[in-house]
């Protein structure tokens, strides 16, 4: 509960910080805006040749293509600055300063920097989203949509615990950005359904850089596929998953000496 | 200047830049060579891409009954593994470096030198490619074991890849360098970066080989630049354009790298005089 109750505060600071520049809102909404057309052009050209794409329906790849912006936004608004910030923090050695907080440090270099206008991304892809789904009269019930919060959780505390893992991996090392690029370039393959990538990058994909598990299963789930199953062992990973990145964290930390000389 | 005029002078000028070419590649080969595991990293996302695409397109294919568009899987396969090397040795990475050196006033530096500053650009592109062709090349061969494509080469349209490559290599830079100067101007260049990935990304046969396009965008990435620097010189190395086609390429590329030198010559200075150094 403290978790929660210092996120809202911090959102509330961020929100506040960027309030100063609203124009930068719009020029999200363009740059995000124009990200996403050119991604429905190429499904647009992918469908001018084909009816089907593996099984997905136009109308499928719209709505994941959805999800994909929802979370794409909703790791940048806070978990990509917030640890980026963290591993810049361990070079110039402001993270002593974090320590020093009466509160649970990995809780508060998950939230220390907000991008409030990233949130255009995930209002651009609910829309997308909405509109996938109204335009081809999917029936999303109840169960369906159940199913798609739960699939969405999951994705995202999986996305948060693979991100914690990699932020980690700066106490060892320093040059880690470039380790967060492996991470984004995986990413963007979850524009496309993982399944009809060939075994080894499919697999990539969902244990390795769980891109699977944020953006299709959420998608499978919106259009009805999605099995039981498949449903409790994502939220099972998921668990697995953040059990293990917060032990990793300790590991870390208790590490750390400190940035003195 | 940029654009060559062929008096003594002009000539002289030009030999003395092409001397600096060896300093320039020495030093920025020894630094690129210095931070050889975090280029091989941003490798990932140009060896991912066109993977992505490749698979999308054979899955069509497959389901079109065995290809699409004149393209069965292993053409694609072939395609795509010769625009991620053609895409790899033309890509720049200028227009999201100026901005920095604009607010961090780099251009204090490189002002001063007696040279203009795209050569040092040009030969730091040329060095960072060369010791990535170390991890892109692996990638061909895997990719190669993995997707079996098909190549029919013959040795005329291996010839004239060369020089469809290096146009290309040229078109892009002038062209990307042309825009990245906006920063001089304005803050708002992501915007700009944006809008002309997003139009790359489509017309340069990158999203899909530009005739399976749509006829009237195909038409239109027919006269634009983005495709004669990606999806012209695989297609030219893959023998499937005619002659007429290739001609015609090549003179499209001459007047695009014309036009973009002739703009940089002619925007360089003024944008020069607009920057003013931050700091102290």
């Amino acid at each position: 509960m403290n978790a929660l109750r210092l996120l809202v505060v911090y959102f509330r600071i961020g929100l506040l910080g960027e309030a100063q520049y609203r124009v930068n809102f719009l020029f999200q909404l363009f740059e995000t805006g124009l990200g996403m057309a050119s991604v429905l052009a190429a499904i647009w050209v992918v469908f001018s040749q084909t009816d089907t794409l593996g099984g997905w329906k136009p109308a499928e790849l719209t709505a994941l293509i959805g999800i994909y912006f929802i979370v794409l936004g909703s790791i940048n608004v806070m978990v990509a600055p917030s640890l980026q910030k963290f591993m810049e923090d361990i070079v110039t050695g402001n993270f002593d300063y974090t320590l020093t907080k009466p509160a649970d440090a990995q809780v508060l270099v998950s939230l220390s920097e907000v991008r409030i206008w990233r949130l255009a991304d995930v209002l651009l892809g609910a829309v997308a989203l909405v509109v996938s789904i109204v335009r081809e009269s999917m029936v999303v019930g109840w169960v369906e949509g159940g199913k798609f919060l739960l699939a969405l959780l999951a994705g995202a505390v999986m996305v948060y615990s693979f991100w914690i893992v990699l932020a980690t991996l700066a106490f060892w090392f320093i040059r880690v950005e470039n380790i967060l690029q492996i991470f984004w370039a995986m990413y963007t393959a979850g524009r496309w359904p993982v399944g009809i990538y060939p075994g080894w990058l499919k697999w990539t994909l969902t244990l390795v850089v769980p891109v699977a598990f944020a953006v299709t299963v959420p998608a499978e789930a919106v259009s009805g596929r999605a099995s039981g199953t498949s449903l409790l062992g994502a939220l099972g990973l998921a668990c697995v998953l953040f059990a293990f990145s917060r032990w990793f964290w300790r590991v870390g930390i208790r590490k750390y000496a400190g940035a003195s000389s | 200047m940029l654009v060559p005029t062929f008096t003594w002078g002009a000539v002289m000028h030009w030999l003395r830049t092409l001397q600096a070419y060896p300093a320039f590649l020495r030093i920025s080969l020894l630094s690129n060579l210095q931070y050889r595991a975090s280029g091989a990293i941003w490798m990932i996302g140009s060896i991912l891409e066109p993977v992505v695409y490749l698979t999308v397109w054979s899955t069509v294919a497959r389901s079109q009954g065995g290809s699409v568009g004149g393209y069965t899987p292993e053409e694609f396969a072939a395609y795509y593994m010769t625009l991620l090397l053609v895409n790899h040795l033309t890509f720049t990475w200028v227009m999201h470096e100026f901005q920095y050196r604009v607010q961090y006033g780099h251009f204090s530096f490189a002002l001063l030198r007696p040279i203009h500053p795209i050569h040092e650009d040009i030969a730091l592109n040329l060095s960072f490619k060369a010791v990535q062709l170390a991890v892109i090349l692996p990638a061909l061969i895997l990719l190669g074991l993995a997707f079996h494509p098909r190549f029919d080469l013959d040795p005329l349209s291996v010839a004239l890849f060369l020089p469809a490559l290096a146009m290309g290599f040229l078109l892009r830079f002038l062209f990307e360098w042309t825009l990245a100067m906006a920063a001089f101007w304005t803050t708002r260049v992501t915007a700009i970066n944006q809008s002309y990935f997003s139009v790359q990304m489509l017309l340069s046969g990158r999203v899909a080989p530009i005739s399976l396009l749509p006829s009237w965008v195909a038409a239109a990435a027919g006269f634009l630049p983005f495709y004669y620097a990606s999806g012209f010189p695989v297609e030219v190395a893959l023998g499937r354009l005619s002659t007429d086609q290739v001609l015609r390429g090549f003179g499209i590329q001459l007047v695009w790298i014309t036009v973009a030198a002739a703009v940089i010559s002619l925007v360089w200075r003024r944008s020069a005089r607009k920057f003013t150094a931050v700091g102290s």
